[in-house]
């Protein structure tokens, strides 16, 4: 099996055509976003004299720094939040045995399979009435309740795993049950910790339709509602609307790259959890 | 470490005068309080539970979203929906998108998985290089295909070039084919995540069981079979639940690519849902599709769990 043989190398060939091909894409992205507009040429031959203009264009026309901003201090926050709150409702969920324990358990678990369509509409009246419709608070609020059940579900899942020696120990030597969490339950939870900052920091980065519904007609905005904006006011000038997809791809690409290890085990964390 | 040893002693010295140990009651433990739930508890409420028992109330009446005079319509809203062919057109497609995709992505996430877990060199730059699509924002990747489906698109360009002319087509553009073209943006983006937690199962493989099968004479087939298939069985129930799931609440990416059309051609449950309440201020008509998408979730999450985690069961 560790050998490395002709058919090894086949499959080394298949697997890296296999890569180009989704990689295209890619390459069609940056190909295009470095055309200027007089340019017609088929857009899979290699532009010849590439320009940096779109990326200044669509930087300052799309308000793409201000949502870059907003995007970043929404999934900051919820993040955090969304960490904080199930972290810590997940140790006496995983270690209470009483009734009420079982039953929040349960209720969290419903919130799993409840789709966010049927919930964001009438909180949509809720967050007016409150004036928080286009700002980003609505969607800090609203992602902090929204990712609790999973996040929740992955702790919970995690922590019954782990034996509650260590929590019992330190209550006995006199902790409070605060400075018991703060000081050997959360340690013991890093690894899940992990998988839950990366699960919940994708998806509030990436969620479209929440703040197309909260911040609409609001100049704050998120970058996924700024991009579609951009693209519905460029819509035939896809020279400029790729060289904003570009913008809005290379801080999340950056991280990744960066970060590779922790995110692709982050990713496939939820099933040793 | 900076404390000096005398302190250190000092400390434990105060500790059981300072704070008396529990009294300890019946068990030899005490659980950690119940308001350490209650932070989550309250967020949970508020954003997810109070607000979807009030949509399933506003199924029932004839609500626009705005107007506080509204009147209860019985189950006129859902009857409607049965008779409206653009509703059970988007049901139709709902399951159909989220059944090609769960199929889809994970047979070739599977064998991407297979790929990388080999020999071969390139393993670790493909597997970073394979699953970056994943975290790019799916509206940002469903615009970049929008551009490239186009009639004049980089793929029919691609097909040009090596001589497939015949397949050159408007890939968004016609209503037979659109569909597919959702399905196939979906699964360029998310098979790279099936092979993941594919990845993390295969590697959860011990390399002893396999040599013992060769040893017993189990060819390549067989082994995968009858040794790494049943230990692949949580991944499995994992990506199928994720994809189906996803499947059904679609919503970002047919909004970029299509809008739901040409015509309803691609029109899903959720973008029938935003076009009902946000454009056509059809706001109870909207909550009663939405209530029929939470039933669907329900039936196949649960229905898709209890049949795989038995078969998880049954094969370990």
């Amino acid at each position: 099996m560790n050998r490395y043989r002709g058919r090894t190398f086949a499959l080394e060939l298949t697997m890296v055509a296999i890569a180009l091909v989704v990689g295209f894409p890619v390459y069609v992205l940056v190909n295009l976003a470095v055309r200027s507009a007089s340019d017609t040429s088929s857009p899979i031959s290699p532009t010849t004299s590439p320009t940096l203009q779109n990326f200044t264009q669509a930087w300052q026309q799309g308000a793409l720094g201000g949502a870059l901003l907003n995007s970043v201090l929404v999934t900051a926050c919820s993040v955090a939040i969304v960490l904080a709150v199930s972290s810590l409702a997940a140790f006496p969920l995983a270690r209470a045995t009483a009734r009420w324990s079982r039953g929040t358990y349960l209720g969290f678990l419903l919130g799993l399979v409840l789709p966010f369509q049927l919930a964001s509409l009438p909180l949509y009246q809720t967050m007016r009435d409150l004036g928080l419709l286009g700002t980003p608070w609505a969607l800090v609020l609203f992602y902090s309740g929204l990712q609790v059940p999973f996040t929740v579900f992955l702790y919970v899942g995690f922590l019954r795993a782990l034996p509650r020696d260590f929590e019992d120990a330190a209550l006995i030597d006199g902790c409070t049950p605060l400075q018991g969490f703060r000081y050997v339950v959360l340690p013991m939870l890093k690894p899940i910790t992990v998988t839950v900052l990366v699960l919940n920091s994708v998806a509030v980065w990436s969620d479209f339709f929440t703040p197309l519904l909260y911040l609409s007609g609001s100049a704050q905005q998120t970058m996924p509602v700024a991009i579609a904006g951009f693209v519905g006011q460029y819509v035939t000038d896809w020279n400029l609307i790729f060289a904003a997809l570009v913008i809005s791809i290379l801080p999340v690409l950056l991280v990744y790259f960066v970060l590779q290890r922790s995110i692709i085990n982050g990713f496939a964390g939820g099933l040793k959890g | 470490m900076t404390t000096a040893p005398h302190e250190q002693l000092s400390d434990h010295a105060r500790l059981p005068d300072a704070e008396p140990v529990p009294r300890v009651r019946g068990r030899a433990r005490t659980d950690p309080p119940w308001w350490f739930a209650l932070p989550a508890v309250l967020l949970f409420a508020f954003v997810v539970l109070v607000p979807s028992v009030r949509g399933v109330y506003y199924a029932f009446t004839d609500w626009d979203g705005l107007d506080p005079h509204f009147s209860f319509v019985g189950l006129d809203n859902f009857s409607e929906l049965f008779r409206d062919p653009d509703a059970t057109q988007a049901i139709r497609h709902t399951l159909l998108i989220a059944v090609s995709i769960t199929v889809v992505q994970n047979a070739l996430g599977l064998l991407l998985a297979l790929g990388v877990n080999s020999a071969v060199k390139s393993r670790n730059l493909l597997r970073v290089l394979l699953f970056a699509p994943a975290v790019i924002t799916p509206i940002v990747t469903a615009y970049l295909w929008r551009n490239l489906l186009g009639p004049d698109g980089a793929v029919n360009s691609l097909l040009g070039a090596v001589g497939l002319d015949g397949l050159r087509q408007d890939w968004l553009g016609s209503p037979t084919v659109a569909l597919w073209s959702v399905v196939g943006v979906i699964v360029w983006q998310f098979a790279g995540y099936s092979m993941v937690i594919f990845l993390a199962g295969l590697q959860s493989v011990p390399k002893e069981v396999h040599e013992a099968a060769s040893i017993d004479g189990a060819g390549p087939v067989r082994r995968f079979w009858s040794v790494t298939r049943p230990l692949l069985a949580p991944a499995l129930t994992i990506n199928l639940m994720l994809s189906i799931i996803g499947g059904i609440k679609l919503f970002d990416q047919v909004y970029a690519l299509t809008g739901g059309g040409p015509g309803h051609a691609t029109d899903t449950l959720s973008t029938l849902i935003y076009k009902d309440a946000f454009t056509l201020g059809e706001f109870g008509y909207s909550i009663a599709l939405a209530v029929v998408l939470t039933i669907i979730v329900a039936v196949v999450s649960t229905g898709q769990y209890a049949v795989l985690s038995r078969n998880e069961r049954a094969t370990s």
